[in-house]
Formats: C-alpha cells, sequence, structure tokens
C-alpha cells in the first residue's frame, strides 16, 4: 500500500485539503502535493497502461522524466491529455482519467498484447504488415491508427488564453537549484542582467531532499538566503513554473510558463511563451537517475530511488510499507536513510558493487539496522499490478534466486545522466564520463553565437559534478564566467562559492544489466523505455539485425519515441547497444537532442494568435458598405472581398446568377480596388518592364493600356495585368489582388541584386486608390450620368485611360474590361472611395445597377475563356500552355523566364494546353477533375489526358462552362471527354473554345 | 534564429526580421547559354558545410537586400555587406581567412 504519513512534507500545507477525482474516484489531498503525490497518498499506484503490451504502469519518478504517469487532464474546452502527473500540481476539484485502455485501467483488454509479446519484438511493425500487400489498406492500417497515440484528442476549442512574451538579458540561467541559485547570484553580483528561471514551483531543486550544508548551515537554508538576495537585486528577474524549452541560434531561447496550471481559476492566460535573446546561457538543468535494467522492472511500485525519497521527504508520502533498496551506488542509500526515518521498513539493500571497504553512507545504513548485501541484485521482480517482492541472486551470476524477499517497493538507481539536453539544442558536444558512466558537456565544445564564441555554459550537476561542494563551485565559475563573457568580469575580490559539506560517496560502478549474465527469459522482461515497451532484448535484437547506427536502432525499436523522448531509457539503451556491438558507448554516442525539452502546449506556440487576431485583415475603403449589403466574404491573400451581395430570401447561389446575368444585361460594379498598383519610373523603367513581363512595355505610348504576363526565370507563369503608360518615364504596374506585395518584392530583388546601375524606382500605391470597374451595356450612360469628362468612345477608346473628372471626382478612368463587356476602371484617391461608389450607385439606380462580387467576376471572365492566375496556372504552367503566345514577344533578346521557356520540357509539344470544355448534358464538371485515358501510368495508375482548372455555371449560357489544360487540347476540338467526379458520376464534357460568350468580341466594343 | 546586422540601415535584428534569399554571387545566364550553364546558374548551389555567403533581405525593415558571410557549422557570422557587387570584400575575405584558414567558396578563397 502507498499512503499518506503522519508527519513530513516539506512542500504540503496540510491546513488546506483539496479534493480532486481519478478515473470518478473522489480522493483527496494537500496543497503543495503534485497529482503524483496525491495519487500515492491514496494508494493508487498504478495510474496507466504501457503503449505496445498494455502492461500495467506505475509512478516511477517524481519529476519532469516520467514516463507512465499521463493522463487526460480536465473536460471539456480544458480537456488535455497526457498530462504528467508528476509535473501537474494538484487544485482543488482536479480532474483526471487515467489513458489506454479499454475497458478499465484494472481490467484490460489490450493487456493480451503482452502474452503475445513473443510475436511482437523490435521492428515488428515492419515485418508483420508488410504481406499480403492488400491487408495493410484494409486491416492493418485502421487496426494500428486506433491502436496509436496515448490520450484521447480534445473535442472542443480550447477555453484557455495564452500569449507570448519578449525578454532580453546578458545571462540566462536555466534551472533553480542550488547551482542555478548560486549561478545567478554570482553573475548578478558583476552587474549584469540576470533571469534565473526554475520549471517547478519551488526553488532549489533536489538539494533540500538530499541534505548536507552549506557554511555550516542547512542546505534549505543556503536556498531561502540565496533567492531572498536574488529577489533585493534590480537587475535580477526571477521565474518559477517556467521551463527552458529549447536552445536556439545565437542565444535564443523558449520559455514556457505554466501561469494558472496549478490555479485554473485566476485571471489571465495560462501559458505564457518567452522568447528570449540572452547574451550568455547557463544551463543549470541539473541530472536525471537512471533505471537498473532487471526483469520486472516495469512492474508498478518499481521507483526511482530518488523518487522514493522525494515522496517522503517533500510530500510525506509511503509509497510502500517494505522497499528494497537496489543501487550501484552511493546515492540510494540516502533513500534507505530516509525511509527508515521516517519509521518505513527497508528489508534490504542490494548494491550490485563489490567495495574493499564500508563506505560513510553504507555505515550509517548498516547503523540504522538495514541489511546490505555487496554484489546482489534483482534477479525478478515479482507481482502483477503491484510489486509483491523480489528475487535476488549474485549481480556477477545469470540470475540463479538466492532468496526471495517480499516488498510492494523497489526503489532502484542506475546512477545519475547530467540534463545535457539544453547544452545540445544548438550543437554542444557532449563527452563520456567513465567514472560516472555518464555524458556530460564537453566545455571545449559549446554552442558558438554569432561572434564565433561559446553562449552556453553547463552549471552543477549538469555539467558532471555531483556533490553539494563541488556543484557549488561549479556554478559560481559559470556564473561568473557567463557575465564576463557578457561583458561583466566579477569585480576584484568578489565573492566565492560558500563551503559546503555533504556525506562523501563511493565510486559507482556501471551497471547495464541485472544479473550480468541474465539469459533470453529475463532480458525479455527487462524494461528499457518504459512508455514505448522496448525491452533490452529488443534493443539486442536490433544490433544483431544490423541497426548499428544508434539513429537507426532508435526508431528501429522505438527507444525513446514516447512523449518523455526517452529521459530514462536512452543512457541504458545505448549502453546495451553498445555491448551488443561490442563497442565502447562514447563509439556508439547519442541520438539527437531536440527541443522542446518536454513537450509545451500547442496553445502557447499560438499565442495571441486565434480568432480575429489570428492575421491582420485588409479592408478596402467600401469594406464597411459590402458588410451593410449582405456581402459574404471571400478571402484572397490578407484581404476580405465580397463573393456575391446576398439579398434576403436569396440564396448565395442565387445571388452569383442574378449579379452575372444583370452584369451583361444592365450595369454591374466592382471593387477592384486590392487589385495591386505599382508604380515604375525612371528613365531605365521601360528597360527594366521588358525584362520583367513576356510582352514589350517600352514601346507602349502614353495614355495606352496593355495586357502583360510576368513569368520566373524558370519560365513559369507568377502573374498577369494590365500596365498603363502614364508619362515617358512612368509606368503603373497592376498585378493581382494577392500578388501586389510579392510583385514588388520581385521588382526590387532584380533591380537591387541584378541590374542595379539602372535608373528606377519602383512603389507600391496598391491602398493609396479606390477602384471601381463600372461593368455592363450601360456602362457609358452611367459615366455620362456623373458628368465630366469624355468618356465616348471616339475620345476613349478600348485600351485607353485619362485623367480627369467625373461627378466632381479627380479620376483616372481606364478602358479596360475584364468581363468582356463594355467597361471602365475608375481609380480616385482612397479617401474617396465610398463617395464614388454612393455617386455610382445613386447614377446608376435608373439603369439597374448591382454591385457583384468575386465569383461573378469569375464566371464573366470564364464565359469569356480570360484566364486567371491561381486557377488556370499553379507554378507549373508556361504561358505557351494557355494559348498566349500573342503575349509572349518574340522581337525582344530578353526577359525574365525566356531561358526557361527554351528548355526541351517547356517546348514539348504534349504539354497539356488551354481549351474550352462543355458538358454534354449542361451539367458543371467538378473543380479539378481529371480526364481519364486508356491503359495506365508508370505507377500502375489510370492514366490520363487533361483537368478542369475552372468550371461553372454560366447563368448567362443557361449550361455549365470550364476550361482546362489537356493533352493535344487545341487539336482537338469537338472530342469529348470522360471526368471521373468524385460523387461516382463520369462526367462527359465537349471540347471547344475557351471563349463562350460573345466570341466576336462585339459586346465592349461600342 | 540568427541575428544579422543590414549594411544598409544599420539595423541588427533577428531572423525574424530577414528574409533568407539563398546564395549570394550567382551569374545570371539567359538566352543563348547552354544546357550547363542555365542549369548552374538556376539549380546548382554549393550547400557548404562551413563558410557560406548568402543574399538577405532586410524585409520587415528597409527593404533592401544584402549579402552576408557565414559559417553553417558553427553559426559565426563573419559579416554583412552591400548587395550591389559581384565579389566579397577584400578585408572580410581576410578576415575570414583569418578564422578559418585555407577556405574557399566557389572561385572565392
Amino acid at each position: 500500500m502507498s499512503t499518506r504519513l503522519a508527519t513530513g512534507g516539506r512542500l504540503l500545507n496540510k491546513s488546506r485539503a483539496l479534493t480532486f477525482t481519478f478515473n470518478g474516484k473522489s480522493m483527496k489531498g494537500f496543497e503543495g502535493d503534485t497529482l503524483a503525490s496525491a495519487l500515492l497518498a491514496n494508494d493508487q499506484m498504478l495510474v496507466g497502461r504501457s503503449f505496445k503490451y498494455h502492461r500495467p504502469r506505475g509512478i516511477v519518478a517524481s519529476g519532469a522524466e516520467e514516463p507512465n504517469g499521463l493522463v487526460n487532464l480536465g473536460q471539456g474546452g480544458r480537456f488535455e491529455p497526457n498530462q504528467r502527473v508528476t509535473t501537474t500540481e494538484l487544485f482543488d476539484g482536479l480532474t483526471a482519467k487515467s489513458q489506454n485502455h479499454w475497458p478499465s485501467l484494472d481490467f484490460d483488454v489490450g493487456a493480451l498484447n503482452s502474452k503475445m509479446s513473443r510475436f511482437m519484438p523490435a521492428g515488428f511493425y515492419y515485418k508483420t504488415f508488410m504481406y499480403p500487400r492488400p491487408l495493410w489498406k484494409h486491416v492493418y492500417e485502421p487496426f494500428i491508427r486506433k491502436a496509436a497515440g496515448l490520450g484521447a484528442a480534445p473535442k472542443d476549442r480550447d477555453d484557455d488564453t495564452y500569449e507570448h512574451f519578449y525578454a532580453f538579458c546578458d545571462v540566462l540561467v536555466i534551472g533553480g537549484g542550488v547551482a542555478g541559485l548560486q549561478a545567478a547570484k554570482a553573475a548578478a553580483d558583476t552587474g549584469a542582467r540576470v533571469m534565473l528561471i526554475e520549471q517547478t514551483a519551488h526553488w532549489g531543486g533536489r538539494a533540500p531532499v538530499d541534505g548536507g550544508e552549506v557554511a555550516g548551515k542547512s542546505v534549505d537554508n543556503f536556498v531561502d538566503e540565496t533567492v531572498a538576495a536574488l529577489e533585493a537585486m534590480e537587475n535580477v528577474t526571477l521565474r518559477r513554473r517556467m521551463m527552458g524549452a529549447g536552445v536556439y541560434d545565437h542565444g535564443y531561447v523558449l520559455g514556457y510558463e505554466r501561469l494558472t496550471d496549478h490555479a485554473p481559476d485566476a485571471v489571465g492566460p495560462r501559458h505564457r511563451l518567452w522568447r528570449i535573446r540572452a547574451a550568455q546561457i547557463v544551463t543549470a538543468t541539473g541530472a536525471i537517475e537512471r533505471p537498473l535494467s532487471f526483469a520486472g522492472n516495469d512492474i508498478p511500485g518499481v521507483m526511482l530511488a530518488s523518487a522514493v525519497r522525494d515522496y517522503v521527504t517533500d510530500f510525506g508520502v509511503s509509497p510502500g510499507d517494505r522497499t528494497v533498496v537496489v543501487t550501484n551506488n552511493d546515492n540510494a542509500y540516502l533513500t534507505a536513510i530516509a525511509l527508515k526515518n521516517a519509521g518505513l521498513d527497508v528489508p534490504a539493500i542490494l548494491d550490485a558493487r563489490v567495495l574493499p571497504t564500508d563506505s560513510a553512507l553504507m555505515a550509517q545504513a548498516k547503523s540504522l539496522g538495514i541489511r546490505v548485501l555487496m554484489g546482489h541484485g534483482v534477479s525478478k521482480v515479482q507481482g502483477g499490478k503491484r510489486v509483491t517482492g523480489v528475487a535476488i541472486c549474485s549481480q556477477a551470476g545469470e540470475g540463479s534466486v538466492l532468496e526471495e524477499i517480499a516488498c510492494d517497493v523497489v526503489a532502484m538507481s542506475g546512477g545519475w545522466s547530467p540534463v545535457v539536453h539544453l547544452w545540445s539544442h544548438c550543437g554542444g558536444k557532449l563527452v563520456w564520463d567513465a567514472g560516472q558512466a555518464a555524458f556530460k558537456p564537453d566545455v571545449d565544445k559549446a554552442p558558438t553565437g554569432a561572434d564565433g564564441k561559446p553562449f552556453v555554459t553547463a552549471a552543477g550537476t549538469a555539467s558532471g559534478a555531483l556533490l553539494l561542494g563541488d556543484v557549488l563551485a561549479d556554478a559560481d565559475a559559470a556564473g561568473k564566467a557567463a557575465a564576463t563573457a557578457a561583458g561583466h568580469a566579477p569585480a576584484k575580490g568578489a565573492a566565492q562559492a560558500p563551503d559546503a559539506s555533504h556525506a562523501p560517496e563511493a565510486p559507482m560502478a556501471p551497471v547495464w544489466l541485472m544479473p550480468q549474465g541474465a539469459g533470453i527469459a529475463l532480458r525479455n522482461k527487462a524494461w528499457l523505455d518504459y512508455q514505448n515497451d522496448v525491452k533490452v532484448s529488443d534493443v539486442q535484437l536490433a544490433a544483431q539485425e544490423g541497426f548499428q547506427s544508434v539513429e537507426h536502432a532508435k526508431r528501429y525499436t522505438t527507444l525513446g519515441m514516447a512523449t518523455d523522448q526517452g529521459k530514462l531509457s536512452n543512457i541504458n539503451g545505448l549502453a546495451i547497444l553498445s555491448d551488443s556491438l561490442n563497442q565502447p558507448i562514447p563509439q556508439t554516442g547519442t541520438t539527437t537532442f531536440r527541443p522542446p525539452y518536454t513537450p509545451i502546449s500547442m496553445g502557447s506556440i499560438g499565442g495571441e494568435a486565434r480568432g480575429d487576431v489570428f492575421q491582420p485583415v485588409r479592408r478596402t475603403p467600401m469594406h464597411a458598405w459590402h458588410a451593410e449589403n449582405g456581402a459574404e466574404w471571400e478571402p484572397v491573400g490578407q484581404w476580405r472581398r465580397p463573393y456575391a451581395y446576398v439579398r434576403s430570401g436569396e440564396s448565395s447561389h442565387d445571388a452569383v446568377m442574378r449579379e452575372t446575368k444583370n452584369a451583361r444585361d444592365n450595369l454591374g460594379l466592382l471593387d477592384a480596388s486590392t487589385l495591386g498598383k505599382i508604380i515604375v519610373r525612371g528613365p531605365d523603367a521601360g528597360k527594366f518592364l521588358d525584362m520583367m513581363y513576356t510582352n514589350m512595355m517600352s514601346t507602349l505610348k502614353p495614355g495606352k493600356c496593355r495586357y502583360g504576363l510576368m513569368c520566373d526565370e524558370n519560365g513559369f507563369l507568377i502573374d498577369d495585368g494590365v500596365v498603363a503608360r502614364i508619362d515617358d518615364d512612368t509606368w503603373l504596374c497592376h498585378t493581382t489582388t494577392g500578388g501586389a506585395e510579392r510583385i514588388h518584392s520581385h521588382m526590387e530583388e532584380w533591380l537591387q541584386t541584378e541590374w542595379w546601375t539602372w535608373q528606377v524606382y519602383v512603389a507600391n500605391v496598391t491602398e493609396q486608390y479606390a477602384q471601381i470597374a463600372v461593368v455592363g451595356p450601360k456602362a457609358r450612360k452611367a459615366l455620362e450620368h456623373l458628368g465630366g469628362m469624355d468618356v465616348s468612345a471616339e475620345t476613349m477608346g478600348f485600351m485607353d485611360w485619362a485623367d480627369g473628372t467625373l461627378g466632381g471626382f479627380d479620376v483616372r478612368v481606364f478602358r479596360i474590361s475584364f468581363s468582356g463587356e463594355l467597361s471602365y476602371e475608375i481609380a480616385v484617391k482612397a479617401s474617396q472611395g465610398q463617395a464614388l461608389w454612393d455617386a455610382l450607385m445613386a447614377v446608376g439606380a435608373d439603369l439597374g445597377v448591382m454591385p457583384y462580387g468575386t465569383e461573378c467576376l469569375h464566371i464573366l471572365r470564364a464565359e469569356k475563356g480570360f484566364i486567371m492566375i491561381g486557377d488556370e496556372s499553379d507554378g507549373t504552367i508556361i504561358p505557351q500552355d494557355l494559348g498566349l503566345h500573342w503575349a509572349i514577344s518574340k522581337k525582344k533578346e530578353d526577359f525574365i523566364g525566356k531561358r526557361g521557356q527554351e528548355r526541351s520540357h517547356m517546348v514539348d509539344p504534349t504539354r497539356w494546353q488551354l481549351v474550352g470544355l462543355e458538358t454534354v448534358d449542361k451539367s458543371t464538371l467538378p473543380d479539378g477533375a481529371y480526364a481519364v485515358a486508356e491503359g495506365t501510368n508508370a505507377n500502375g495508375q489510370r492514366a490520363t489526358e487533361g483537368r478542369v482548372t475552372s468550371t461553372y455555371h454560366s447563368p448567362n449560357l443557361d449550361r455549365g462552362i470550364a476550361m482546362g489544360l489537356v493533352l493535344n487540347g487545341p487539336d482537338r476540338m469537338g472530342e469529348v471527354l470522360t471526368f471521373p467526379g468524385t460523387d461516382g458520376k463520369a462526367y462527359k464534357a465537349k471540347i471547344v473554345s475557351p471563349v463562350f460568350y460573345d466570341p466576336e468580341g462585339e459586346k465592349p466594343n461600342v | 534564429m540568427l541575428i544579422l546586422t543590414c549594411p544598409c540601415c544599420g539595423v541588427t535584428g533577428e531572423e525574424t526580421e530577414f528574409h533568407a534569399g539563398g546564395e549570394a554571387h550567382l551569374k545570371r545566364f539567359g538566352p543563348g547559354s547552354s544546357e550547363d550553364q542555365f542549369e548552374e546558374y538556376l539549380f546548382m548551389r554549393e550547400n557548404p558545410k562551413g563558410v557560406h555567403f548568402e543574399r538577405w533581405r532586410h524585409v520587415n525593415g528597409c527593404g533592401k537586400w544584402f549579402h552576408a558571410a557565414r559559417n553553417t557549422m558553427t553559426l559565426e557570422v563573419y559579416g554583412t555587406y552591400s548587395a550591389q557587387t559581384h565579389t566579397p570584400p577584400q578585408d572580410l575575405r581576410d578576415r575570414i581567412s583569418e578564422k578559418v584558414p585555407g577556405w574557399s567558396w566557389r572561385e572565392f578563397q
């Protein structure tokens, strides 16, 4: 049984009891508990099931490294899966549910997988599910997808808010244990701006649990005094509950602060993502204890020795009445002593080492009456859902059972691994410390910054120092070195690290398998990765099958690929791999450490960017009018354009049909303000535009307009639009709505980086003007009603433009048409846009004026066979594919894309060509549908010979019309193609000219 | 998240303020060039482990293009300079030589 002790609990406020539920069962804890300590206090050791075999899983650790204690936390808009019980602070009303089991945690059908484990070794997915092939799609994949993942995905929108913070400092210290505190103090004393962050709610790390004295007083005292001193310094920022998630290039650090996870009713954002720029970083991230690999080491009740100590000391929780300690080092003796002092029974300490004399801690344990067995280990742990005892053996043997000891907890310690993650994120290298049997930071190969100098220093246990005195001295040096590197050298005679004393420890001895000669039956039950169910035998099998690289072995076995990223399993796993490959551990090396250190919430990554502020919205001067007049919006880039103006009682389809007919019969108004407008000016502007466009722009006369195409160097079409020559030195280039910024940058790039001697300026003036297209047979009448400049056919011909006044507005009128109707586009200063719109609506009232939206615009242009960038083009289309040869100059020696279009694949006659498509039954073709041909392609798929690029129902022709790219299309007029739809129907369409409406072009020519 | 200094406006900013533009000092080949020349210009890139010359644009700033000399392994930035040049400035090349003796990049060393 695990239970709450009558005394103890350093971190608890026992005057405040809290209630929470686990799997619907009400439980009690105290303020200061983690969910893990509270569960243990309620005898809930079993907290989940493993991923592959659904083995029962209990709490192993007490911190961020916990692999098993993952729960679904919260409900509704506050539901979150895979939350670690060890880092979840308890609050009143918390609800948690265990994961990965059915129908219940205690009785789980999936546990049958465990019985089948003989048939599910490493790489079993790759081996088992390959054949027969058809079974993959219909049987294996659905099954695996159903079984994959531990927690459930949230179904509701997140109720909480999140934010981003930016911070700058000279020295960022990550980790608020004694090393972090000392490093921060040493750095802050120099006057440097220091930031100290700690992932838990408490300062001091595990030193207060492990004990020792600093400057003659208890280490708790040192922690309190140092925190108080730092809090009093103006150049220091202290943050608790904030993890250093990742270290990136040039001193960039992501900090993940959990503001209200422990107090969900508090006001304000739940998480805050800090984007920190530090001149220097000190990683005082401590160390993580390693499990030992023995049979049954995954049975609930087998825990890390340090965690057992934490639960007793910090939370006043007894993980069990009888604890057997198994170790290869002195440090775990502290656990036995702590348990004994709490009045609990420690039947034995199994120490794998054989030492000539007793160390101080050993002697202390023995004096408390604890039986210490040297050279011994665990042959096998007994029990199913809870430890019931251990069978012990000689470490040097093969596991013959010498004795069985009844117990309900096994506290194991395989030594300590420095937390090198943050050191390694940005390229810091590691070195093997044979004495501690661990990788530690290689001080000569630190991550380097913009100046080529190191910007990360590891401190304390994270740098390999283990004992209190060494830790403080190391951290003091690290803090001073970091401050110096940041330009703040310590003053002469600056304070040194305080003296510290701690029980001396005898050297540890590496133990990678227990007992060292364990046979397959034992190795097959010796777990490395608890969450992903990877055992010693799996890694050995991977090595045997040729997976020699640690990165390959990791992926083949899934070792370290679970949500804990192998914090407990990696070193043990690669030691087994090295042993199997018969090579030293440093030669095997480690897998790559990648941020974040532990998972961070998606909400924190998004920050404030959600809903209305996800991205800025661009609005034209007439936006409000559109909104008031029934506009349904279509996002085009960051703009919102009216899709259609829907009247009451009308569907949006009805509205589109009405607008489209009216523009052809009467008068339509389109807000064209979003189209890009770029001024190109200078003595070399004509020469420049001849390079930018496929056709000739330098010969355009002032007062005239010309439609132009732009390509990239590959020859692919990137934009189109009408260019107007304003005067000898000035052109105005219209771009697509989404293209203004892109094309402006494109022009700048060529001017700045290739033709920098050419005298040309470009300016993006898109938002300076409102532009309104006045479209339809009555367009001229409308302008005449406004009164002012002469817009008659005689004075202003097709593709002319002129400045003047209309209805008292200073306007620039372009007689251009994207609809095939008589059409004028009128530009005014943006501030006049709404007034002009109102004036046009007023004079148009008698002419049947209707505003129209983007869908009508699309239908009008498709009826005329005009292409649309993004529909007919997709980044792989050259103008020649679209029958636009007439817009490609043959006279020019060069333009962007000319050479690209000469490549063999671009002149291949089998490139699909643009045609019109007319359904035989007048229905509308599905968008993006492919025309099928006889036979199959190289991949064994049905051969195709064309695809639909634009498709609409035309109310003016009362039928479906479409454009598409078809193999030899223009030579196949009248042929009928078959387009299977995703609805199961086969659509038949005839190849026709893409100009469906007014093919002679008579309508605008009036 | 690199930190770069724009040589045009003098602002030192982080990567989000800039936009990377690939390899610097490419020679454009247009009509009349051979298939090999055009392929080299359009597709072939150095991708070195070590010293590299890159194009950057101060896109959320002064808008100007510039060049940066950078080490892809150590992330050291040796310097930034004008985009209106066909070769890296000699003093910058000397500075790189001091730190990385014997380096070479395309025709430069």
